[in-house]
């Protein structure tokens, strides 16, 4: 009965053209144009208020946009059942009817998601040691998240959105849904959005970087190309100062007569100048990376909380 | 086992490299899948992809269809070639670099060699490790 209309591999599971949302005189995201390819993990990542979760709002249909333009599998998400049925958003702050218990979760899952595996969901309800037969009032926050990271993987949704799925989740839990999600994502490809804080601990899984800063699209890149997108130099300050001085800074530091700058890309041959020079290179991870361009300290941005 | 600074596709192909080298994956053996890579690395699947991709590329292994990811014949002795090539840039000049900012001279730095040489135990050239697959336990 339901005529899923398969998503090719071809067109972007998401695209967003000149996107706004405004609360009042609030712009929570400020023409905003992306895009998402499909059967990739892509990161989506920020500082609190960025905007977040009000773009995984208006891409998932739940809220309408003041302007611009969304489309999922090719369609507007808003009031759209075709749309609607091959997502799955994992919020923080689900909520569920009073008296719930995980188990009627679970039971009416395969209503929303045609491609609902119970067998899956009830090994990871195993694994995450979810009490099924327990209201959902009395549940823990962890075991809260667990449910939501349970729904998010068995659901299979061809497009999945993780938003900071595991508050109070211990880290052997954590580790225990990146493990289950690179798996279960190899065996059946889809668009997975892991929206999170913990960026070290996911920046391995990410095919696919989108940093949002101020409701603006700061990064949108490879993560790949990004792990190597800046170097840290470090050495003493005259050598340091001499190396750097035609290249994009992005912060610095020193003690004493040391000084330590991260720069933009290098070339093999920038590097082995700089080893020349007697000074060390530095990696930056994806984490300090994001930090260093979202810090309102570091770009100068005055800005009262 | 996964560093920072060095892009992560590039050291899982290293890290393939060194395990042919090593005689873990002989010749005409097949490789794990990239999906196994990637559970073992925790790594994205299509990064794992590119790092075994890029051994495809240098025709270090082959793709049978239907089947896998297989070591071509010779793999071998091309890479102990190719890391014979790099090894002077990768270790010989930074290990000078070092001595001479320590004072020690090329002479003295000989003797150590020979010194160290002297106390390393025979090792076999080729060693064989006794699983053909990565295993868990390792930390990442």
């Amino acid at each position: 009965m339901s005529a899923a209309p398969a998503p090719t591999s071809i067109a972007p599971a998401v695209q967003v053209s000149g996107l706004t949302k405004r609360f009042g005189s609030f712009t929570a995201i400020d023409d905003v144009s992306v895009t998402m390819k499909p059967g990739r993990i892509h990161g989506l990542l920020g500082r609190n208020g960025a905007g977040k979760t009000t773009l995984m709002q208006l891409i998932t249909g739940q809220d309408f946009a003041t302007q611009g333009d969304i489309h999922v599998f090719g369609e507007k998400p808003t009031e759209n059942p075709r749309v609607l049925q091959n997502v799955c958003f994992i919020k923080e702050s689900q909520r569920y009817p009073e008296d719930f218990q995980p188990k009627h979760v679970l039971r009416s899952a395969p209503w929303f998601f045609e491609n609902w595996d119970a067998e899956y969901a009830e090994q990871l309800v195993d694994e995450f040691r979810l009490p099924l037969n327990r209201r959902i009032k009395k549940l823990s926050r962890g075991q809260l998240s667990a449910i939501g990271v349970i729904v998010g993987l068995a659901s299979r949704a061809p497009l999945t959105f993780f938003d900071e799925p595991y508050l109070g989740l211990d880290a052997v839990a954590r580790q225990l849904f990146y493990d289950r999600l690179l798996e279960d994502f190899s065996e059946h490809p889809r668009t997975v959005v892991l929206s999170t804080h913990l960026i070290d601990e996911v920046a391995n899984l990410l095919e696919h970087v989108i940093v949002i800063d101020q409701g603006r699209i700061l990064m949108d890149e490879d993560a790949e190309t990004l792990r190597t997108s800046a170097t840290t130099v470090v050495g003493p300050r005259g050598a340091v100062d001499e190396f750097v001085r035609a290249r994009e800074v992005l912060h610095r530091d020193g003690v004493g007569g040391l000084a330590s700058v991260t720069v933009a890309g290098l070339s093999a041959s920038d590097r082995s100048q700089a080893a020349a020079a007697g000074l060390e290179l530095a990696p930056v991870s994806l984490q300090q990376l994001i930090v260093r361009k979202t810090d309102v300290r570091e770009t100068g941005i005055e800005q009262t909380a | 086992m996964i560093d920072e600074g060095k892009p992560i596709f590039v050291q899982i192909a290293e890290q393939i490299e060194d395990d042919i080298i090593d005689g873990v994956y002989p010749a005409e053996t097949q490789v794990p899948s990239t999906n196994e890579f990637a559970a073992f690395y925790r790594i994205n699947p299509a990064t794992a992809g590119k790092g075994v991709n890029l051994l495809v590329d240098d025709g270090i292994l082959y793709k049978k269809r239907g089947i896998g990811m297989f070591v071509s014949d010779g793999a071998r002795e091309r890479l102990v070639a190719k890391r014979r090539d790099a090894f002077s840039d990768e270790y010989l000049r930074p290990l000078l670099a070092e001595a001479a900012k320590l004072g020690i001279g090329a002479e003295q730095l000989t003797r150590m060699i020979q010194t160290a040489a002297d106390e390393r135990p025979a090792t076999p050239h080729i060693q064989t490790t006794p699983t053909a697959s990565p295993s868990k336990g390792v930390s990442a």
